[in-house]
């Protein structure tokens, strides 16, 4: 297997802990922010009931909701940092397909989802897609 | 509706963080002020602004559905950005690359077919389960 020139320029495991920064924090951040959305209930239902204003309101009281949000921000840091060692063509792919794969297991086990084949089939067929489109 | 804005916020807002970032100095881990500057670049700026739109329509989508039924979604971006680079910018796209769009696009499809959220009464969570039940009575009533 040869090692893109671009990688080989930064240092195999420093990339490698680049990346598996972003997919970790993004994973914590993303399960946490669906677990506090799902506690709110549907926002299009509050929304009809007390306006824009209520359903910004509901978000914002949300412990959960700032949890997540500050994973998701630290996920958001440490992909500027990668983006500006490692080229996009390398870094959005990989951290996002090996995301989905993170976050069907995540889901599964913390947010008690029914992730069925169809579901993992398609985690699997997306992360392999996103795989060959980086290319 | 809501998850095709998903996928067009996502890849356009990266791609302006990724032209940003590509022209500034190299970021270390010692001196993290110099990430905060880089908000302030017009580009990354506009990154962000798409991203917060992402962002606005990936929470409404989460409120009624699953995480696992969303995120496939958000990968059908990748393909968006690839088929406008070729139609709109005529970059050439090589047969793997068209393998991956086939792939998420069938990915994403096989997804959509299923249930968006998770039957949670059929699960048997004790908690919602009792205070569901006098409403049904009262439903019947």
């Amino acid at each position: 297997m040869t090692i893109p020139s671009p990688v080989s320029a930064t240092g195999l495991w420093a990339s490698v802990a680049m990346i598996a920064a972003i997919v970790l924090t993004s994973t914590a951040g993303e399960v946490l922010t669906a677990a506090a959305m799902k506690s709110i209930g549907d926002l299009d239902e509050i929304r009809a009931r007390s306006g824009m204003k209520g359903a910004i309101l509901a978000v914002v009281t949300c412990p959960l909701f700032f949890a997540g949000v500050g994973f998701l921000a630290l996920s958001f840091f440490s992909l500027l940092m990668a983006l500006n060692h490692l080229p996009v063509s390398l870094v959005a792919p990989a951290s996002a397909s090996l995301t989905l794969v993170t976050n069907a297991i995540a889901a599964k086990i913390f947010l008690k989802e029914n992730v069925d084949r169809r579901r993992w089939t398609s985690a699997v067929l997306v992360c392999v897609g996103v795989y060959f489109l980086a290319h | 509706m809501i998850l095709g804005l998903v996928s067009l916020c996502a890849p356009l807002g990266d791609s302006c963080l990724s032209r940003g970032m590509s022209t500034l100095p190299a970021i270390t881990l010692a001196h993290p002020a110099s990430l905060i500057a880089a908000i302030f670049t017009p580009w990354i700026a506009i990154g962000i602004l798409l991203l917060i739109g992402f962002f606005a329509s990936y929470l409404t989508a989460l409120s009624w559905a699953d995480l696992t039924f969303v995120l496939p979604a958000t990968g059908l971006g990748n393909v968006v950005i690839a088929l406008l680079s070729r139609f709109w910018l005529h970059e050439a796209i090589s047969p793997s690359r068209w393998a991956g769009i086939v792939l998420i696009t069938v990915g994403v499809g096989f997804v959509a077919q299923g249930p968006s959220l998770t039957e949670r009464p059929a699960d048997g969570a004790p908690a919602p389960a009792e205070t569901e039940q006098p409403t049904l009575e009262e439903q019947v009533r």
